[in-house]
């Protein structure tokens, strides 16, 4: 044991103890995400049917919920709680790796953008804001609509990409004002150098804003998947996506409305759910800046 | 405060402008051309598509197509659409007002609502309507925009139909309509997606309004204002609201990009002929000036939108005015 161990352990037993006193939120969060997520990522075992056979495209197409198919078929006799599994497991990874690529991106350009001096920091910055200046939906119906056959992995990393510009813009903030703290000045008198600074005692400051931001960034993707799969130009035909099983049902959704409601329905709990669980978190892992709640 | 416009403005214009180069090699280096796949006529041969090609400059270098078109565009020519065959301003001029129509009143109303929400909110802090407003406007941020568009339109115009299913005005009877029955038809068009936009984007002002409430009320202001003997109506309304007010002002200038791209779902949805259908059909056909055209336009708005904000913000707050 070393001289840190108490402190760390009182403030382990600080979060514990927030946790148990105001955060019910988090728990209903979690359990929420696991009743959606659990069932989608066990979608080879949980769905009752193929989620791409059509059995009957004429006697099975678009029948209203029964025991047999408890959310109904879809205009072509798919069954639409198959396909809305099978769809939220692809919805689901979509967000969490662009998620995670535009994490990655947004925290290292935004932490060299805010711990560089001089000219290069200057134009850092002025990239960023040109960046932030592009219309994300628009470029990302362009390149979409222009390269129709993008494979998954190609469609994970340009959301990734397009994503992380507002994450950088945050975490140069946050860089900006760390450095000039007194342990940072403390560190460098010890003599560690520029890269240890940065990786060893600035960047672990702003893991809280950015664990939050990701957060509500997934939910961010999960809708913005569903839109550019809505428009014909997110995931294609026949696999199944939240997105592309509401664009299945929007013609007839008069008439059939068990098509488009339940996929809507299932992004919203979803993006609820990250909501929660990124306010919880905050309020977990940083007491000060929530007091006033 | 004129030097800060002005510098605005030139940061302003040179982001465009870098935009305006991505989006233009972006363009032309995906596969494939306006004539290789939009007209998939037999019988026209390789030498007519290449005679075309020749016609718009489609054939020349890319350096050459793009220093062209930055020349044109200075001089406010903004090239003509292959796929509508009309300069791509008159395609602008038609669309622009619509969208900016539907903007203005979903972003009214949206403000409007949001801050009323929010001034519920903290006046029964931490009550079961606190609570409940705060659900509804957290499940209205979760909804896919285009869902909710699609839900609204069958709900409202095709199982009640009180309003119409779609487009600006009446296909058929507008002509023929007085000016005053005209002013009517177009208003009951306009509800729905207007509407639409508001319940998107109302969670989002409620949400900081409420914190910027909240953030105002401990204030020794407040306090004193409670000890004259204000009442809690008039002290949210008349001294804590002002000062938590700026904040939200940011929230406008981010909301306006947010609402043109917003604007293309909705509008799709609604068939509301405005810029999202010319984005859409600028995409599917392959219309290079016109999708150039759009993303400029849509990368000015948020130009504009930060630049709008600054101003407003040092309007509204007076110690802001001498920074540079």
């Amino acid at each position: 044991m070393n001289a840190d161990t108490p402190i760390l352990s009182l403030s382990f037993a600080r979060a514990r103890s927030r946790i148990r006193d105001t955060d019910r939120s988090l728990v209903f969060a979690l359990i929420l995400l696991a009743a959606i997520a659990i069932p989608c990522l066990l979608a080879p075992v949980a769905a009752p049917y193929d989620p791409n056979a059509q059995p009957d495209i004429v006697g099975l197409r678009s029948v209203p919920p029964s025991l047999a198919h408890p959310m109904g078929t879809d205009p072509v006799s798919r069954d639409v709680l198959s396909r809305l599994l099978y769809g939220g497991r692809l919805s689901l990874s979509v967000a969490l790796f662009a998620t995670l690529v535009s994490v990655t991106l947004g925290t290292a350009y935004g932490a060299i953008a805010g711990y560089t001096d001089g000219i290069a920091g200057t134009i850092l910055e002025r990239l960023l804001d040109a960046l932030l200046a592009i219309p994300r939906l628009l470029l990302l119906i362009a390149i979409f609509a222009l390269w129709r056959d993008i494979p998954i992995t190609g469609f994970i990393v340009i959301l990734g990409a397009t994503g992380w510009y507002g994450l950088a813009r945050l975490v140069r903030g946050q860089v900006l004002a760390l450095k000039r703290q007194d342990f940072v000045a403390s560190a460098a008198a010890l003599g560690a150098g520029r890269m240890r600074i940065l990786t060893r005692h600035i960047l672990p400051n702003v893991t809280t804003p950015v664990i939050v931001a990701a957060m509500l960034g997934i939910g961010h993707i999960i809708v913005l998947e569903a839109g550019l799969s809505f428009l014909g130009l997110g995931v294609h035909q026949p696999t199944a996506s939240w997105g592309n099983m509401i664009q299945d049902g929007s013609d007839q959704i008069a008439n059939h409305w068990w098509i488009s409601l339940f996929p809507g329905l299932a992004i919203i709990l979803t993006v609820i759910a990250f909501n929660i669980l990124g306010d919880a978190l905050l309020r977990v892992l940083s007491p000060r800046q929530s007091r006033f709640e | 405060m004129a030097a800060f416009l002005v510098r605005r403005l030139i940061q302003g214009i040179v982001v465009v402008a870098l935009v305006t180069t991505i989006v233009f090699v972006l363009i032309h280096l995906a596969p494939g051309d306006p004539f290789a796949s939009a007209v998939s006529n037999p019988s026209i041969t390789e030498s007519i598509r290449a005679s075309w090609r020749h016609a718009y400059g489609l054939d020349r270098p890319l350096g050459e197509q793009y220093l062209r078109y930055v020349a044109n565009v200075f001089r406010g020519d903004l090239g003509f659409s292959f796929s509508l065959q009309r300069p791509v301003a008159a395609v602008l001029a038609d669309a622009l007002p619509n969208t900016i129509l539907l903007m203005l009143l979903g972003l009214i109303a949206g403000f409007a609502l949001g801050i009323a929400v929010a001034i519920a909110q903290v006046r029964n802090r931490g009550k079961a309507l606190d609570k409940f407003l705060g659900g509804v406007s957290l499940t209205f941020f979760a909804v896919p925009d285009f869902w909710l568009a699609l839900l609204l339109l069958v709900s409202l115009a095709y199982w009640v139909p009180i309003f119409p299913i779609g487009g600006a005005t009446n296909p058929v009877m507008y002509d023929t309509f007085s000016p005053a029955e005209q002013v009517w038809d177009r208003a009951r068009h306009v509800i729905l997606p207007a509407a639409t936009l508001a319940l998107l984007y109302f969670p989002v002002i409620a949400r900081h309004q409420r914190a910027a409430l909240a953030d105002a009320l401990p204030s020794d202001y407040v306090t004193t204002a409670r000890a004259k003997g204000v009442s809690e109506k008039t002290l949210i309304r008349r001294h804590a609201l002002r000062n938590a007010l700026l904040p939200i002002v940011t929230l406008l200038g981010i909301a306006l990009p947010g609402l043109l791209t917003g604007a293309v779902f909705v509008e799709r949805v609604f068939s509301w002929p405005g810029m999202g259908s010319v984005i859409v059909n600028s995409i599917h056909s392959r219309d290079y000036p016109l999708l150039t055209a759009c993303v400029i336009l849509g990368s000015a708005f948020v130009v504009a939108g930060s630049v709008i904000a600054d101003v407003l913000y040092r309007l509204l707050d007076p110690r802001l005015r001498d920074e540079r």
